[in-house]
């Protein structure tokens, strides 16, 4: 699809998911970037801080001495009315969890990559989504890429969407797979970036002229003011961070239609779907590995298993109502998670029960936790998870309630 | 530098009256002083403590400048971020200079303790601000506990006096010392009834290009176990004992502003207050020596730093 909007044809560039990373925050002309290094996030950083120092981007790079602080100037140059980023990765998003709560809870527009990476102990820095799952009742967004091209354009997006609805967004993409592995990526040119993402107009501003305050001590009770007007309590002002995060998947949506219409690819939905339309058996996977399910979708389609892959690109806010349609046809759906919520299951396993909750979607629901630290998940081992599934599809089949792993145990 | 005292009088408050502190408490004596010495315009971030909490009721505040608090170690990183925009702001020609100034505020916990390494941070950055510590020797705000401030001998909630132990059996950590090693061009101790050397020096502090650090000394009638009123007499006697001393380091050149005449023994100190009472009885003697001793060496290091013999 030729789109005439565009300023020059497709600039293709072979990126690695940093360096796509680092672009996208280049070309939404991020002001603050305040960042830590960690493996596997650090050329992030290098990349940045290159563009700065090269002016090539105009923009204050601080090198914190910490990912919490990274998190707190992020936090403070938002309320001057900066667009900030920052990128990091496992240990260092733990790091930060506290002030990810003060960020979303102070409603800025802060966007962060997530290099998804394992968290110790055992100490590991390979890939799972242990770390950003572990960070996902802080009230941010949160994206999922699939490959380099999505990272770009998410973390683009991001912007629009942070800014639109006053919550912060983490764009993850998984550690090595993608943030180290090349692909060509189509740049947008900076002039189509700037017509998609104006500059950002904060709502908030610390400013001598009006000298508001910040992140003062709230009681439980809304309260009556000085000048007798009833104001929120602790209660609701928490109410309406979590009505700004169901409200935020028409903004997502639109976002990504928006953006599909200037850029040629569409993000015009909270999921992708693979093959879905015919499919009676959904693998359900998040990230990178949604990639390697639609291979392993091929080698069960040519055994006459009608499969498809349902890959979540956000899951924060969880797509609930919108996968309705795409599983009502499920009667077997195999979950694949990069994470485990210990003594329960996967994280997205659950959350995709709970979708179908009171929904009359009478599939029988199979969830395998793979690939953590590292460990390879092959399209071949997504295909005989889903072979063991089979026996679940009979009538009276078994019903497994726990995860299965797919490990030496 | 001279400091008159009667134009400061008339001058508005940048921090109102009403707020939720405790009688007597030197906290809010310290931090007007600080803001009138400063001036306007100004932003000021707070750690988490007994000035932000009493300070922030939400929807009431008694701060009359733009005023920030994120968390409780991080109020230096806090500022980098508020101090980074602006100056990025004015350098890009957005807004007019207008000589916007840039004031923390943090108690000893926030300083010696849990913010350390943020603090740390921000001046080895170079950002372009007053850090004041609001030192009363221990986590007032929580109940009393022990800090890296509290003197040896104290009681604390979590420093008790039991058969095992008189108060706490650790010397205070010299942070004073701690941030003049980052080589910042300003780094001072003052205490609030010598308000023209605190004031000089929060104008000293706030004229130096980059960081500063002014550590003060806030008697906590609650927390040391003492009359509300004697908070002023008590931040005297403080500088009178040797155990809080007055000096700055500018530019690295240590500077003694006050020589106690005579010095007067650190009984004297103990005496008056609760937290100390105990040291008091004839079997403690011994620590007494210990922390009398203890003075003693940190006095004759800072007199040797100063050049005063």
């Amino acid at each position: 699809m030729i789109n005439k909007k565009l300023d020059r044809k497709a600039d293709i560039q072979i990126l690695d998911g940093n360096h796509a990373a680092a672009l996208g925050a280049k070309l939404s002309r991020v002001q603050v970037i305040a960042a830590y290094p960690i493996t596997p996030q650090s050329p992030v950083t290098e990349s940045l801080s290159e563009f700065v120092e090269g002016g090539d981007l105009h923009a204050e790079y601080i090198a914190v001495e910490s990912e919490h602080s990274a998190m707190a100037v992020c936090t403070s140059a938002s309320l001057v009315g900066a667009r900030t980023f920052t990128a990091t990765s496992s240990h260092g998003l733990a790091y930060m969890h506290e002030m990810l709560h003060w960020v979303a809870g102070t409603r800025l527009p802060v966007v962060l990559a997530c290099v998804n990476r394992a968290i110790g102990a055992p100490w590991n820095v390979q890939n799972d989504q242990q770390d950003s799952i572990s960070q996902r009742d802080t009230g941010w967004i949160q994206i999922y890429a699939r490959n380099n091209q999505e990272i770009l354009d998410s973390v683009i997006q991001a912007y629009k969407i942070a800014e639109s609805v006053y919550v912060p967004v983490m764009v993850c993409y998984d550690g090595y797979i993608l943030s180290h592995t090349e692909m060509p990526v189509d740049v947008p040119s900076q002039g189509d970036v700037d017509r998609f993402l104006p500059p950002y107009k904060p709502h908030a501003i610390l400013d001598p002229a009006n000298p508001r305050n910040y992140n003062l001590v709230t009681l439980a009770n809304p309260r009556v003011n000085a000048d007798g007007i009833l104001c929120h309590g602790y209660m609701e002002i928490r109410y309406l961070l979590q009505e700004a995060l169901q409200k935020s998947r028409e903004t997502i949506i639109n976002v990504g239609q928006e953006f599909g219409k200037l850029f040629a690819r569409s993000y015009a939905n909270m999921f992708w779907e693979d093959r879905l339309d015919d499919a009676e058996i959904v693998i359900v996977a998040m990230g990178s590995l949604a990639m390697e399910a639609t291979v392993a979708v091929d080698m069960l389609r040519e055994e006459g298993h009608r499969v498809g892959v349902l890959s979540l690109r956000v899951f924060r806010p969880f797509p609930k109502d919108y996968l309705i349609e795409a599983l009502s046809k499920a009667r077997l759906i195999v979950v694949f998670d990069k994470n485990i919520s210990y003594g329960s299951e996967g994280a997205t396993c659950s959350e995709i029960k709970s979708a179908l909750y009171g929904n009359r979607i009478n599939a029988v629901i199979r969830n395998f936790i793979v690939g953590l630290g590292g460990r390879d998940v092959k399209a071949r081992e997504i295909a005989d998870a889903v072979r063991k599934s089979l026996p679940s599809l009979e009538e009276g089949g078994p019903n497994i309630e726990y995860p299965e792993w797919i490990c030496h145990m | 530098m001279v400091l008159n005292l009667e134009p400061i009088s008339v001058e508005r408050d940048l921090l109102a009256p009403g707020h939720r502190l405790c009688a007597g408490c030197a906290e809010t004596i310290v931090v007007r002083q600080i803001l009138h010495a400063v001036g306007e315009p100004v932003i000021v971030a707070s750690s988490t403590g007994c000035l932000e909490v009493a300070t922030s009721p939400y929807p009431y505040t008694s701060w009359r400048v733009p005023w920030i608090h994120s968390a409780f170690e991080n109020a230096a990183s806090t500022i980098s971020g508020v101090e980074t925009m602006y100056r990025a702001l004015v350098k890009r020609g957005k807004i007019e200079d207008k000589g916007l100034k840039f004031v923390v505020f943090a108690g000893d916990g926030a300083t010696y303790d849990i913010g350390l390494q943020f603090i740390s941070g921000a001046m080895e950055r170079g950002h372009r601000f007053l850090y004041v510590c609001l030192n009363n020797e221990a986590y007032m705000n929580t109940g009393i506990q022990r800090s890296s401030a509290t003197p040896f001998g104290a009681w604390t909630t979590t420093s008790p006096v039991g058969k095992e132990t008189p108060g706490k059996t650790q010397h205070r950590k010299d942070i004073t010392a701690i941030f003049a090693a980052h080589n910042i061009p300003f780094v001072a101790q003052a205490a609030p009834h010598a308000w023209r050397d605190l004031m000089s020096k929060a104008k000293k502090a706030i004229a130096a290009d980059g960081p500063s650090f002014i550590n003060v000394i806030v008697p906590c009638q609650r927390g040391w176990r003492y009359a509300p009123g004697d908070t002023i007499e008590l931040s005297r006697l403080a500088v009178d004992t040797c155990v809080w001393s007055l000096y700055e380091v500018v530019d690295g050149e240590w500077r003694l502003n006050y020589y106690p005449n005579p010095k007067k023994p650190v009984t004297d100190w103990l005496k008056s207050q609760g937290r100390f009472q105990h040291l008091l009885k004839p079997e403690n003697k011994h620590v007494v020596d210990i922390l009398q001793a203890e003075v003693d060496r940190q006095w004759t290091k800072l007199l040797e730093r100063c050049k005063v013999s």
